[in-house]
């Protein structure tokens, strides 16, 4: 007959089994909770992107000069984006044969928006009074929306700037010329192709 | 004066606050987190002092980089094998079902359509070589961009147009994509730009 194994496990450790510790070792799965954590955050964007919103007339009604309502001289402001991001604009239009004066000037706080600024005193006042009325106690946003197009309609001296991009301006010019237009209040600006008769006039000042 | 005694503690520090923390932390990035894009060309955005945020979803992206070269993004599976079936139709160009797959996961794109086959075919790390950022034609003689955004109008008719241009990308280059989208009646769009404090003056 087969002998049968004798259990000889319990000989020497009688009683109570060895308790065992209930403490497991997290650190590793703290390792692994930052290095995912890590990975989360760099993989993420945190920033989302701004935009601006412009709207352009549709080409396909695209109308004459003649046609087009005619601008006020003493309200129209040419601004003119030229290389090496230089700017350039005048007031009005030709009179009586004798061309406007195309001033130089920058994209800096001290350059084009000093002077739209001046131009457009009464309206950044209002909007200036809006925002911080806006800031203190809480409007609702289409209210201030709302007032913010109030203001910009009921105006009838600010300027109406004509935005012309020559082949020398990069694409940061432009948009610095559409957020100043933001910051003066400049309620109409439109962007137009240039026109020779506006490169002659900053022919001399170019270089 | 007995000194006083400090009780010597040498259990291991319980780590498991310092889990939960850990994990908590995990899950919020993960709910909270939006991937970043790939994009076949760095792009530096100017800045403004607009606040509106771009919408994360219905969005074409129109990147332009410092060269003036087009690249085409549209987010929504279903909207891109649309958007490549149409334009097959319009270039007389078959895309089987794999490419169509392959198209509907990959990020912007910049190839012209009789490369496209190619493109899709290759592995997805060598489409991210710069060789292969070519840019959608955009010229008067052959404007394969307008039809890509055309096609992906008549697609998905509540995608905005944002257009992504590089700080130094000269004026022509924009202003050929503005009017390629003038001409196709794209009028309302929006320039993505990073944030700028708005300065006193």
């Amino acid at each position: 007959m087969a002998d049968v194994q004798q259990d000889h496990g319990d000989e020497g450790k009688k009683g109570k089994p060895k308790k065992q510790s209930t403490h497991i070792d997290f650190t590793p799965m703290v390792d692994l909770g930052f290095l995912l954590i890590t990975f989360f955050m760099l993989a993420t964007t945190l920033v989302k992107p701004q935009t601006m919103e412009i709207v352009l007339p549709p080409s396909k009604d695209k109308i004459d000069i003649k046609d087009q309502p005619p601008v006020k001289a003493s309200r129209a402001v040419t601004v003119i984006l030229g290389k090496d991001n230089k700017l350039f604009y005048y007031e009005g239009g030709p009179v009586g044969g004798a061309d406007p004066k195309a001033i130089l000037s920058d994209y800096s706080p001290k350059g084009i928006r000093k002077y739209l600024i001046g131009r457009n005193i009464s309206v950044v006042t209002k909007m200036r009074e809006l925002k911080a009325k806006n800031a203190a106690k809480k409007m609702k946003p289409e209210d201030f929306e709302n007032s913010k197009i109030e203001i910009l309609k009921a105006d009838r001296v600010s300027p109406i700037v004509i935005i012309k991009a020559t082949n020398g301006a990069n694409y940061r010019n432009l948009v610095d010329i559409l957020d100043e237009m933001a910051i003066c209040s400049i309620g109409s600006y439109s962007i137009v192709d240039i026109t020779p008769y506006d490169l002659g006039l900053i022919k001399n000042l170019n270089n | 004066m007995p000194k006083v005694k400090v009780k010597r503690n040498n259990r291991p520090l319980d780590m498991a606050p310092m889990t939960d923390v850990a994990f908590l932390l995990l899950t919020f990035f993960m709910l909270t987190s939006n991937f970043t894009q790939k994009q076949p060309v760095k792009v530096d955005t100017p800045t403004s002092i607009s606040e509106i945020k771009i919408p994360e979803t219905n969005v074409m992206m129109i990147l332009v980089d410092k060269s003036g070269k087009v690249f085409f993004n549209v987010d929504g599976q279903q909207t891109r094998m649309d958007v490549l079936k149409k334009m097959g139709a319009t270039y007389k160009i078959n895309f089987s079902d794999k490419e169509l797959k392959e198209f509907a996961v990959m990020g912007s794109f910049g190839v012209p359509m009789n490369q496209m086959k190619t493109f899709l075919n290759m592995n997805p790390e060598d489409r991210d070589r710069s060789e292969n950022a070519l840019g959608i034609p955009c010229d008067s003689t052959d404007n394969q961009f307008k039809n890509w955004v055309s096609a992906t109008r008549s697609v998905n008719t509540k995608a905005i147009i944002a257009i992504k241009g590089d700080r130094a990308s000269t004026y022509p280059a924009i202003k050929k994509v503005m009017s390629s989208l003038q001409d196709i009646n794209e009028n309302r769009y929006n320039l993505v730009t990073g944030l700028e404090k708005e300065s006193d003056f």
